[in-house]
């Protein structure tokens, strides 16, 4: 047996037994919370943001977005941050760190743009022996209406100027959380850089509406009948945080560490947003979802693919997959697929069909088999049963056979992805007969008469 | 012959449905495992070729009401076939996740959800065509009587169903065993035909003379007259008290409260169908000590489906292959036993001959016989109309239209299968209603 990898994370100077964390949310409202938490297996915990005085929230405050058939692909929330006193806050932050030495404890704070305020919070909360600050910029509802979250984090400047005031007093690290509703999220990241973060935390929520009762035609979460746009987070948002995470992992200008958060439930996602960039992750919905129980199969997930892949600790591959992501004129038009449909795995759902045919390039051949050539030539067999016979995928007398029309397939991987079984529908390598060229180098290779023109795709 | 010795709760319980209904939440995870295949093989497969994958995705996206439009768009008796289909070798035996997943989705079950849904609100989604002044005949009540009806009022033309039963439905309401599908659904869903203006007359049997005179009189006829008698066995004592045909066991389970239906302790049931299966578990529910199916061939040569042979071996019945019964033994006009002979095959399969195994005779004490040898085509009414082309007991008609080979006559349901399934004589009512419309219209041949 391969010895176990080591998945103590450091992230600017913070160090935990894991890269896992709990990202600010409600699953780290409480010291009760958080030592549950911990004594499941979460290498970290970024308490619930506090001010000085508890806010007040509303009821309802949650929202979710199923899909056909599974609850929870998305999430969204109008709840403020904490609504605990600041005492009671402090006392607990103080009791767990106390309790839990090596796991990493952080505090997440938003409080009135003062400088005075900001100083003020900062040196109560550092008394409490906590490893390090994170500063909610990012909170897109409620608060920002006073000033505060997403309203700071919007504008590049606020961003530096309290970020400079929390360092001139700060004594552990400091962390600044990103707001993903602006339009380019380097310039945010780089002006809490040069205020002086030692880190970088995105994303937080995506502003939103989740739905609308279509009984009542209330919005979804309702109080009292109105509605308030709310963050989003959850499954859905991922693909979001991934960009935005990488845009500043591969920005040159911005060199502090980065933690990644949004829509991470499964081992493979905090992967992903490793491989991108992030040092650690931060979770909160798949908790919100599931339980504190999750990292249990999140560190054995990880453990089990760094054994596969033969890395000793994290920072091995922290940051891996940031260079092969460019601009779509730095891609190579000479590399050519085609998908490729394993008939002995085919269903016959014909799926792919029906989406290539309606929705890409209409380069699927369907073919109907009568069922006993089918079942002669493919080993495939009828089940009887009294006087009837069957087949799975058979009906009719015959059985669709789908092929790729190796002509025209413009190789979009859609098939490959909607194929509901494993394997069956595969992209694979085709000589193009292109040189090797990006759009640019085409451009030059045209006017040079270098290279004939590439033909437009046939389409049936 | 004495009443079951039952008490009236046990029975009620013993008949209780063996598809139960599935539950909302149920429903909305089996519709979310639907892959919505195109071309379904699921679809390809129902003799009505119901758009599977849509009602599943109508359930799936909260519209049962839709769903159950699209179902009965198809099969004016889905509810009804959601609960007597053999699904396992129609639409669920086709379903490609059964390759993927090792179960089919429970398409019956869907089915059953979206219908009674609708039922329940008291939804009905067609209404009868603009009035074309034709007049059309139906002769019988069952499933394609009822299918041909439903679709030609969808066209305008107005039907008068003649049924020899005082009950409408057929074998969908009186010949079905009990815990599939009760007397009280399936006669809702005689209610969609006659909800479109059907007129339906009971007990009003149709003679050769009879039907002469419908085709004069009407523009056209539908015949869904269904099959006769059952096969007698040919044997001495059959006329036995206590020798029952099997249609008639499944009727009293219809027509009577359980309590009042008759039933041996120990009851042999000769035949190997389904039919045989569907009374031999009858039987076991109304309280039979020992049921046992006598069948001449080999299990595997049983025309019954797997599904219901391993439900009959559930219900704890017995079965003795190759044997057939030579005489009806009885004391006093009441059955002791039946004398049953072993048999020898020779050769493989239905094709294979059987001979009597010397000295291997035996009894079988019993004090009921039920015969479940299949029905016998009504072959004296076929004859009796001039023209009419029979083959083999099947009235021969065309696949496209229903027309029989006398003008203005169609057919349909087990009088052109000799026997099948509820959903094949759905499909050929509304196969010969189309037929009917054409020719109406003047479109078809005459």
């Amino acid at each position: 047996m391969k010895e176990r990898p080591n998945l103590v994370t450091e992230i600017c100077g913070i160090s935990s037994p894991n890269p896992f964390w709990l990202a600010s949310a409600p699953p780290t409202n409480s010291g009760a919370q958080v030592r549950r938490a911990f004594e499941a297996g979460w290498g970290g915990a970024v308490w619930k943001t506090l001010d000085f005085e508890p806010i007040v929230n509303v009821s309802s405050r949650y929202g979710a977005v199923d899909y056909d058939g599974r609850k929870i692909m998305g999430f969204n929330n109008i709840e403020l941050i904490s609504d605990r006193t600041l005492e009671d806050n402090l006392a607990e932050i103080r009791e767990v760190k106390r309790e839990f030495p090596d796991h990493a404890l952080v505090v997440s704070l938003m409080v009135e743009s003062k400088q005075e305020s900001w100083h003020e919070m900062v040196k109560r909360v550092e008394d409490t022996g906590c490893d390090g600050l994170e500063l909610n910029f990012g909170c897109p509802h409620g608060m920002s209406e006073r000033g505060m979250g997403s309203a700071v984090g919007q504008v590049p400047e606020y961003t530096e100027m309290i970020t400079t005031w929390v360092k001139e007093v700060a004594q552990t690290p400091v962390l600044v959380k990103l707001t993903p509703n602006i339009t380019d999220i380097r310039a945010i990241g780089r002006a809490a850089q040069a205020g002086g973060a030692d880190g970088l935390s995105l994303i937080n929520t995506v502003n939103s509406i989740i739905g609308v009762d279509l009984d009542t035609y209330r919005p979804l979460p309702h109080v009292a009948g109105r509605g308030s746009h709310g963050g989003y987070c959850g499954p859905a948002v991922k693909p979001i945080a991934l960009h935005m995470v990488h845009a500043l992992a591969a920005d040159p200008e911005i060199n502090i560490p980065i933690s990644g958060i949004g829509g991470i439930q499964a081992w493979q996602d905090a992967v992903e947003f490793m491989l991108l960039g992030a040092t650690n992750v931060q979770i909160c919905t798949a908790v919100m979802h599931y339980g504190f129980r999750l990292v249990e199969h999140m560190v054995s997930g990880l453990e089990q693919w760094m054994i596969d892949k033969g890395f000793e600790r994290t920072s091995d591959f922290v940051g891996k997959t940031v260079p092969a992501i460019g601009g779509w004129g730095e891609l190579d038009l000479a590399y050519k697929v085609v998908a490729e449909i394993d008939q002995d795995r085919c269903i016959h759902c014909g799926l792919c069909y029906v989406a290539c045919e309606d929705g890409a390039h209409q380069s699927i051949i369907r073919t109907e088999i009568p069922d006993d050539e089918f079942a002669a030539s493919a080993g495939a067999h009828f089940e009887t049963s009294g006087k009837r016979r069957f087949m799975a995928g058979a009906g009719g007398g015959y059985v669709n056979r789908y092929e790729i029309d190796q002509e025209t397939c413009v190789g979009c991987n859609l098939c490959s992805l909607l194929c509901p079984v494993d394997d069956c529908i595969s992209m694979v390598s085709r000589e193009s007969g292109l040189p090797s060229m990006t759009w640019a180098e085409y451009q030059a290779k045209l006017a040079k008469g270098e290279v004939e023109e590439i033909r437009p795709p046939q389409h049936r | 012959m004495a009443k079951n010795p039952l008490d009236p709760d046990q029975l009620t319980r013993n008949f209780a449905e063996i598809r139960p209904p599935i539950t909302p939440d149920e429903a909305r995870a089996q519709a979310a495992r639907c892959l919505f295949c195109f071309d379904a093989p699921c679809t390809r497969a129902c003799p009505t070729h119901i758009d599977v994958p849509r009602f599943i995705r109508q359930i799936l996206h909260l519209n049962p009401a839709g769903a159950a439009e699209t179902i009965l768009d198809s099969n004016v008796l889905g509810g009804s076939c959601a609960r007597v289909c053999p699904t396992e070798v129609l639409c669920e035996g086709a379903c490609v996740d059964r390759i993927l997943q090792g179960d089919a989705v429970p398409i019956g079950g869907l089915q059953r959800f979206a219908v009674d849904w609708a039922d329940g609100k008291g939804l009905s989604f067609f209404e009868p065509g603009i009035d074309t002044g034709r007049r059309v005949a139906v002769v019988g009540a069952g499933p394609a009587g009822l299918s041909c009806a439903f679709e030609l009022r969808r066209r305008g033309h107005a039907v008068t169903i003649f049924e020899a039963n005082d009950i409408a439905g057929g074998l969908n309401t009186v010949g079905i065993a009990a815990y599939k599908i009760t007397t009280e659904y399936a006669l809702s869903e005689v209610e969609r035909a006659r909800g479109m203006g059907a007129d339906i007359r009971l007990e009003v049997p149709i003679d050769g003379a009879g039907l002469a005179g419908l085709l004069v009189e009407y523009d056209a006829v539908f015949l869904g007259i269904g099959l006769g008698a059952t096969a007698s066995l040919g044997i001495p004592g059959e006329d036995a008290e206590g020798v029952w045909e099997a249609l008639d066991f499944i009727f009293q389970t219809h027509r009577k409260p359980f309590a009042e239906c008759e039933v041996g302790g120990r009851v042999v049931v000769i035949g190997g169908g389904n039919t045989a299966v569907d009374v031999a578990t009858a039987a076991v529910r109304l309280g039979a000590e020992r049921v046992t199916i006598a069948y001449r061939r080999t299990r595997a040569d049983m025309p019954a489906y797997e599904h219901e042979y391993e439900l009959a071996k559930g219900d704890g019945v017995t079965f003795e292959w190759r044997i057939s019964p030579v005489e009806c033994l009885q004391r006093g006009g009441g059955l002791t036993g039946l004398r049953m002979q072993r048999l020898e095959m020779h050769g493989q399969g239905r094709e294979a001959t059987l001979e009597p195994v010397a000295g291997k005779e035996f009894t079988l004490e019993c004090d009921m016989v039920i015969k479940a040898l299949g029905q016998q085509p009504l072959v004296e009414f076929m004859n009796a109309i001039d023209g009419l082309e029979v083959d083999r007991g099947r009235l021969v008609v065309d696949p496209d239209s229903g027309v029989t080979s006398v003008a203005g006559l169609y057919a349909g349901g087990d009088c052109i299968s000799k026997g099948a399934e509820v959903v094949n004589a759905v499909e050929e009512g509304k196969i010969a209603a189309r037929g009917i419309s054409d020719f109406l219209d003047g479109r078809g041949e005459r």
